[in-house]
C-alpha cells in the first residue's frame, strides 16, 4: 500500500476518534476541563478513567464527529491552553501515581494569531522538557494523524505505539510539498519520501509497536482493535510500574537521545 | 478614461522581508532595506550590522557574534566533525549541505563549545542563518543536546543565540525528535540547578521556539527580533485576516508576557555578564 494511501486512510471520515476509544478502553471516565490560566480547549479531551480496574490518567486529541462539534474542537488542533491543560492533568497524574495514555489525533498545533499570543511554542516546549522527566509510565498511541510539534507535545513516552493506518510525521504533507516543491497539490509525492507510515517509523525505531488494523481499516474492525489496544495497554503498564522509576526515567531519555 | 473604474494594482509587501541583508552596492556605502538611509559601511560593520539611522539589526554570522560577547580567544568549540545524513534519501540534501559547508566554513547550522564572558567560563552555542536557516535536522539537534550535556556535568552555566526557521524538513521525523531530545536534556540541567539564558535572535520560529528557544530560566532577545511558531504567511492563510503592526516581533513576545528583556546588541554582552554575577558566578 502506498503512503499516500495510509494518509487518505488517517483522514477517513468514518474513521474512529479519541472519544470512540475512550468509550471503548476505559470504565468510569470523568472528562477534566480547563488550563486553570486562561480556558478549557475542546481540542484535547483530559480526565481519570479506569483501565482494567486501575486508575489512569487519558489525555486525547479530538477533531469532532459532524461540522458543528468539529468547529467546538478546532478540528482537533489544539491551542496553548490544551497543552498545558494536558500538562496539569499530568502532574496530577504524577501526584497520586497514576499512569498516563494520551491518544494522538492532529493536523498539528493551531496556527492562529491568539495561539502565538498566547504561546503556543512555549506551551509545546514546556510539555516536551516536563513529560520527559514526569514519574509515572507514559503510553502514547497515535490512532489517526501525528501532525508535527503539536503531537509531539503528546508524545513524550516510554511507548509510542501507532496504528496501522496512522501517520507521524514532522509536517503534513501538503505543507512539507509546499515548503519542499514550493506546490502544496505535490502532497502525495510528499507522502512517499516523508517516512509517515506506522512501517516507516518502526523501522527508524520512532515507535515500539504496531497495531493491526484488519480489513480496510480501524472504521471497519474497531471492536477487535479496542480489544487489543486495551490487552496491550494493561499489559505494557504492569511491565513499565514494575520497573524501578529511575531505570524508567533512563530509558524515556535514551528513547529520544539516540536521534542522531 | 476606459480605465477609470479598473482596479489599482498595489504593490503586496512581503510580512517578513525576503532580503534581510541590507542591500550592497559595490563600494563604500550600504542601503539600509529598513529605513531606506544610505550608511557609510566601515560604520555599519564597526556598529554590529545595526543601522545607525533606523536601529534595525541584521542578522550576524556566528563568528562575529562569538567575537562579541565571549572574551578574546576564549572560544573552544565542540563535535566540529559530526556529519549530515540524509535520512530521508531527500534529493539534492548532500549537495545543499556540502555547498552549504565550503561556502560558510561551518558543518552545521550551530556552532557550539565553551568560553568565557568577563572572565566566566560558560557552555555556549549560536546558531547561524546562512545555514539552511539555522533549521535544526539531528546536527544541530546533537551539537545542542551535547552542550547541555557538558554544562549539566561541568556545571556551567549555559548560554544559547538561537536563529532558526525551525526544524529541518529535510530529516523529516528524525528532525522532530530533536525537539524531544534538547528539551529532555534541558530537564536534567533544570534539575541539576543549571543556569540557562537563551538570547532570541532573529529568525527564531518553528521548532526551536517549540523547543530549547523558549525554555531559558531568563529569556533575552534583539529587537525587533522574528519569534514564533507558525510563520506569517501560514497564520494568514489559516485565519484569513491580515496580522497586526508588530505581529510576532520580540517587543510583541515581551508585551506577552514570552520574553524577560529586550537588549541591544552592543549591550548584550555587559546584560550576560551581569545576570552571570547575580547567579553567583
Amino acid at each position: 500500500m502506498k503512503a499516500w494511501d495510509r494518509v487518505l486512510n488517517a483522514r477517513n471520515v468514518n474513521r474512529p476518534l479519541s472519544s470512540d476509544y475512550i468509550k471503548a478502553l476505559f470504565d468510569d471516565f470523568v472528562e477534566l476541563h480547563g488550563d486553570r490560566l486562561y480556558k478549557d480547549d475542546a481540542a484535547i479531551i483530559g480526565g481519570i478513567a479506569t483501565l482494567g480496574g486501575m486508575p489512569v490518567t487519558v489525555i486525547a486529541q479530538e477533531k469532532g464527529k459532524n461540522l458543528k462539534e468539529k468547529v467546538r474542537r478546532n478540528f482537533g488542533s489544539p491551542n496553548p491552553e490544551g497543552y498545558r491543560k494536558s500538562l496539569r492533568l499530568m502532574k496530577q497524574a504524577e501526584k497520586f501515581g497514576r499512569p498516563i495514555i494520551t491518544l494522538v489525533d492532529t493536523q498539528g498545533a493551531y496556527c492562529g494569531l491568539g495561539a502565538e499570543e498566547r504561546g503556543q511554542g512555549e506551551a509545546i516546549a514546556r510539555n516536551l522538557m516536563e513529560m520527559s522527566s514526569l514519574k509515572v509510565p507514559i503510553i502514547t498511541i497515535v490512532i489517526g494523524e501525528g501532525g508535527s510539534g503539536g503531537a509531539l507535545a503528546l508524545a513524550v513516552a516510554d511507548r509510542v505505539w501507532m496504528l496501522e493506518n496512522a501517520i507521524y510525521s514532522i509536517l503534513s504533507p501538503e505543507g512539507f510539498a509546499s515548503i519542499l516543491y514550493k506546490d502544496s497539490t505535490k502532497a502525495k509525492e510528499a507522502a512517499e519520501v516523508m517516512k509517515l507510515t506506522a512501517q516507516d517509523l518502526y523501522e527508524l525505531d520512532v515507535i515500539e509497536k504496531i497495531i493491526e488494523e484488519p480489513g480496510a481499516g480501524a472504521h471497519e474492525s474497531f471492536e477487535a482493535i479496542a480489544l487489543n489496544i486495551t490487552a496491550l495497554l494493561i499489559e505494557e503498564i504492569s511491565v513499565l510500574k514494575a520497573m524501578p522509576i529511575e531505570d524508567m526515567l533512563e530509558e524515556r531519555y535514551a528513547r529520544y537521545r539516540k536521534f542522531l | 478614461m476606459a480605465n477609470i473604474f479598473k482596479k489599482t494594482k498595489y504593490v503586496k509587501m512581503n510580512v517578513v522581508s525576503k532580503q534581510e541583508a541590507p542591500s550592497v552596492p559595490s563600494g563604500l556605502w550600504v542601503k539600509c532595506n529598513n529605513c531606506g538611509e544610505v550608511i557609510y559601511k566601515e560604520d555599519f560593520h564597526s556598529n554590529l550590522k545595526i543601522c545607525g539611522s533606523c536601529e534595525k539589526h541584521f542578522r550576524l554570522d556566528s563568528s562575529t557574534r562569538i567575537s562579541m560577547v565571549l572574551d578574546e580567544d576564549s572560544f573552544e568549540p565542540m563535535d566540529e566533525d559530526l556529519q549530515t545524513r540524509n535520512v530521508l534519501d531527500f534529493p539534492g540534501y548532500d549537495k545543499k549541505i556540502k555547498g552549504l559547508k565550503e561556502s560558510t566554513h561551518l558543518n552545521e547550522g550551530v556552532v557550539t563549545g565553551t568560553g568565557a564572558i568577563d572572565g566566566n567560563k560558560v557552555a555556549f552555542g549560536v546558531m547561524d542563518s546562512r545555514f539552511m536557516m539555522g533549521s535544526m535536522g539531528a546536527v544541530v539537534g546533537e551539537k545542542i543536546t551535547r552542550l547541555i550535556e557538558k554544562a549539566t556535568e561541568e556545571s556551567l552555566p549555559l548560554i544559547i543565540f538561537t536563529a532558526s526557521g525551525g526544524a529541518r524538513m529535510q530529516e523529516g521525523i528524525i528532525s522532530l525528535m530533536q525537539l524531544a531530545k534538547t528539551s529532555a536534556a534541558l530537564s536534567r540541567f533544570n534539575d541539576a540547578g543549571g543556569l540557562y539564558i537563551t538570547v532570541l535572535t532573529d529568525p527564531t520560529s518553528g521548532g526551536v521556539t517549540a523547543s530549547f528557544a523558549m525554555l531559558g530560566d531568563i529569556i533575552l532577545a534583539e529587537p525587533g527580533t522574528f519569534i514564533g511558531f507558525a510563520g506569517p504567511r501560514v497564520i494568514m492563510q489559516t485565519i484569513k485576516q491580515e496580522l497586526p503592526e508588530g505581529f510576532q516581533r520580540a517587543e510583541f513576545l515581551k508585551e506577552h508576557g514570552f520574553v524577560d528583556k529586550i537588549v541591544a546588541r552592543a549591550e548584550i554582552k555587559e546584560t550576560l555578564s551581569q545576570l552571570l554575577m547575580l547567579h553567583g558566578f
